[in-house]
């Protein structure tokens, strides 16, 4: 048999139903010219099963036939292909535009009118054949995209949990803080991180890198780690923002950076150091409703070479019950149905409404929420509030750090000795900490061992080498008197020497242990009776080994009065109440 | 979004024109505009006085630009910010980078 197939393309499987046998024979006889094959039915009911039996590619349909007529059928037909483009071809003698429309208004792609003409017939089939294959490679391409899309999500919801457990450590479950992410905000750039200090206190942290996606997300990794480890090791504010600024400039290309705001909250003295760089306007919620801001400062991290970074804090005291506010622009950019952003106008009518401090974050969730419902934009939106409260408010989520019962030294003993000019520039005790967290078990108590060191390296230094007298603290302005020439006699000094000793030795049960810290340093020493008459006879001088006297079991003066042996006894204690305890009662002055 | 330049007649002058929302979209275009420029070129003029909007990743490619034109001794100046531009340029102190007129 000679055909005339089109041009090379590929013959289709052409369903013809058609209940007039001539009608019938002549559109097989064209079809099977043009190369196709073709299955046929005589009326709609045979022309459905012959589609589930036979799943031809195209479908002509007579309009009228005997048992089902052809609407029916297409309409029958177009629901069993489903996401398949299967074109359906009316033949009809019919021309009153109701019934045409109807034609297509169950699922029929075009007319064909009788008597058929070979020509049109072909034309009309090949265009169905290239809308059939532009319908399939959209269908193609649609489900790789959707196969993309999910493994993108799948590596994101990957890439998250590996942040997660870097950041998870995190205090952000504390009673007095309070925050809005998205889960998935990370891939936003929107970082939030909160961490108890151990000297006392929280340092907590806000960012928003550039861009969206896993490059937004990449530098967040670094910086948790830092924040986290930092914090927990008793650095300064300061520090850890020179770190994460330097580690920033490091490792991202020009261009990525990252907007952020930290505060160190200390609970003791009710006041919180702030530092913005890049981020929106923070604010300080006041009990009598006004509300101080904390504005931007500074660069973002990562761009400033360290040189030119500056850590330079803000320094806001704090009343119990009082809130700090800080967002990332997300809030502010948010957007509603015009187009129209939130603004910073919004953010201070929500503040400007009467109403305590507390109740603030709330109001301002809402109406973030509300004016930007249905739009879709809150994954973008970090809010972080945190109250100034008791420092007991903290122990409760201390327990995040618990019971390593690893396998870290329990018995050891090492000096470390500082000279000359590096004791100006060099603090050895968050190092000195890091050294005695290893010990499993220890780690509950490093609020007090930082107190303990600390107190007693600033000792041997301001007294011992600089031999700064402590009676100048005992007024008010000699108090200021006391640090402005313990910053003059650091910059001068050249000779002088701390030595720290840390001696540890476990319990037989393993239960706890004891540590014994020594610091000794290059001055004359004091005989005890000066010291215990210092101690007694004011508040503000002497303070420094009064609380080593009550944080530690023991506590001696040796050598010439220039060396102070502190015995620090440990246990972890049953698990019910709070963690582990120390063996002294009351542990604040 | 529609990014323009205009050279000074001695040509050391590169001023860049930016109309509209100056966001990452605008990222090839902000970059051919400084990179097609021969190497005469040693002052460049952002002029953001058709600017209505700027984003985060519109500041990184402010910092890719001050780079490529010599890091601490570029000459990068930004011109004519409306309000809201100038807010994002304050809020990140890109004055201290930038030296920015209003």
């Amino acid at each position: 048999m000679t055909t005339d197939a089109a041009f090379g393309d590929s013959p289709l499987r052409i369903l013809i139903a058609e209940d007039n046998q001539s009608d019938r024979m002549i559109l097989h006889a064209i079809l099977t010219r043009q190369g196709h094959e073709v299955v046929m039915a005589t009326d709609g009911m045979e022309a459905v099963e012959a589609f589930h039996r036979e799943s031809p590619q195209m479908v002509l349909l007579d309009a009228m036939m005997p048992r089902m007529d052809g609407l029916e059928a297409a309409r029958q037909i177009k629901a069993a292909a489903g996401e398949q483009l299967v074109p359906i071809i009316f033949l009809t003698s019919l021309s009153d535009p109701e019934s045409l429309a109807s034609c297509l208004e169950v699922g029929g792609d075009d007319f064909l009118s009788k008597p058929y003409n070979r020509v049109i017939l072909r034309a009309k089939i090949n265009a169905f054949r290239r809308m059939r294959e532009l319908h399939q490679s959209l269908q193609k391409e649609r489900d790789l995209t959707n196969q993309r899309n999910e493994q993108m999500l799948h590596e994101q919801e990957m890439a998250r949990r590996v942040f997660d457990n870097i950041a998870h450590r995190g205090c952000l479950g504390a009673e007095n803080i309070r925050y809005d992410a998205s889960p998935m905000s990370i891939f936003n750039g929107d970082v939030l991180f909160a961490s108890p200090k151990p000297s006392g206190g929280v340092h907590l942290f806000v960012g928003d890198f550039t861009g969206h996606g896993l490059p937004a997300a990449i530098g967040a990794v670094p910086l948790a780690e830092i924040f986290y480890g930092m914090t927990s090791k008793g650095f300064a504010i300061s520090d850890i923002l020179r770190e994460m600024n330097r580690k920033m400039q490091a490792i991202l290309p020009t261009g990525v950076f990252c907007c952020a705001a930290m505060v160190d909250l200390n609970l003791k003295s009710g006041h919180a150091e702030v530092w913005n760089g890049g981020l929106p306007n923070g604010y300080l919620l006041r009990h009598d409703g006004s509300t101080d801001e904390l504005r931007s400062r500074h660069l973002p991290l990562g761009i400033l070479p360290a040189d030119r970074f500056s850590a330079a804090c803000e320094r806001h005291a704090m009343e119990m019950g009082e809130h700090l506010l800080l967002c990332s622009d997300g809030v502010m950019e948010c957007v509603n149905h015009e187009g129209e952003m939130f603004g910073e106008d919004r953010i201070l009518e929500v503040l400007g409404a009467r109403g305590a401090p507390s109740d603030v974050f709330e109001r301002l969730r809402e109406a973030v929420r509300s004016f930007s419902e249905g739009v879709g934009s809150e994954d973008d939106i970090t809010i972080l509030d945190v109250a100034m409260a008791d420092e007991s408010l903290l122990e409760a989520v201390e327990p995040d750090v618990l019971p390593d019962t690893g396998t870290g030294p329990l018995d050891w003993e090492m000096s470390y000795e500082l000279r000359n000019e590096t004791l100006a520039r060099f603090n050895p005790v968050p190092l000195l900490l890091h050294i005695c967290m290893d010990v499993p078990g220890l780690r509950l108590f490093s609020g007090e061992l930082y107190t303990i060191i600390t107190e007693l390296f600033n000792n041997a230094l301001e007294h011992g080498v600089l031999r700064l007298p402590s009676s100048l603290k005992d007024s008010p302005t000699g108090f200021s008197r006391y640090y402005s020439e313990r910053e003059r006699l650091l910059g001068q000094i050249r000779h002088g020497a701390v030595s720290i000793r840390l001696e540890h030795s476990s319990d037989p049960q393993r239960r706890g242990g004891r540590l014994l810290i020594t610091v000794e340093d290059s001055g004359d020493g004091f005989s005890e009776q000066a010291l215990s008459r210092s101690i007694a006879h004011n508040a503000l001088s002497g303070r420094g080994l009064a609380l080593v006297r009550q944080l530690c079991d023991n506590v001696r003066l040796c050598g010439r009065g220039n060396c102070v042996e502190a015995e620090f006894v440990w246990h972890t204690g049953p698990v019910d109440s709070r963690a582990g305890v120390s063996q002294r009662g009351d542990r604040h002055e | 979004m529609s990014i323009t330049t205009e050279r000074s007649d001695d040509g050391s002058t590169l001023t860049i024109h930016i109309q509209g929302r100056f966001d990452f979209s605008s990222h090839q275009a902000f970059r051919h505009s400084y990179e097609g420029a021969d190497s005469s070129v040693t002052r460049y003029v952002i002029d953001m006085s058709q600017t209505t909007y700027l984003d985060s990743s519109a500041l990184g490619m402010l910092l890719l630009l001050r780079d490529y034109a010599g890091g601490e001794k570029a000459d990068v100046r930004i011109e004519n910010c409306n309000a809201d531009v100038r807010r994002i340029l304050t809020i990140s102190n890109f004055e201290q980078l930038f030296q920015i007129d209003d």
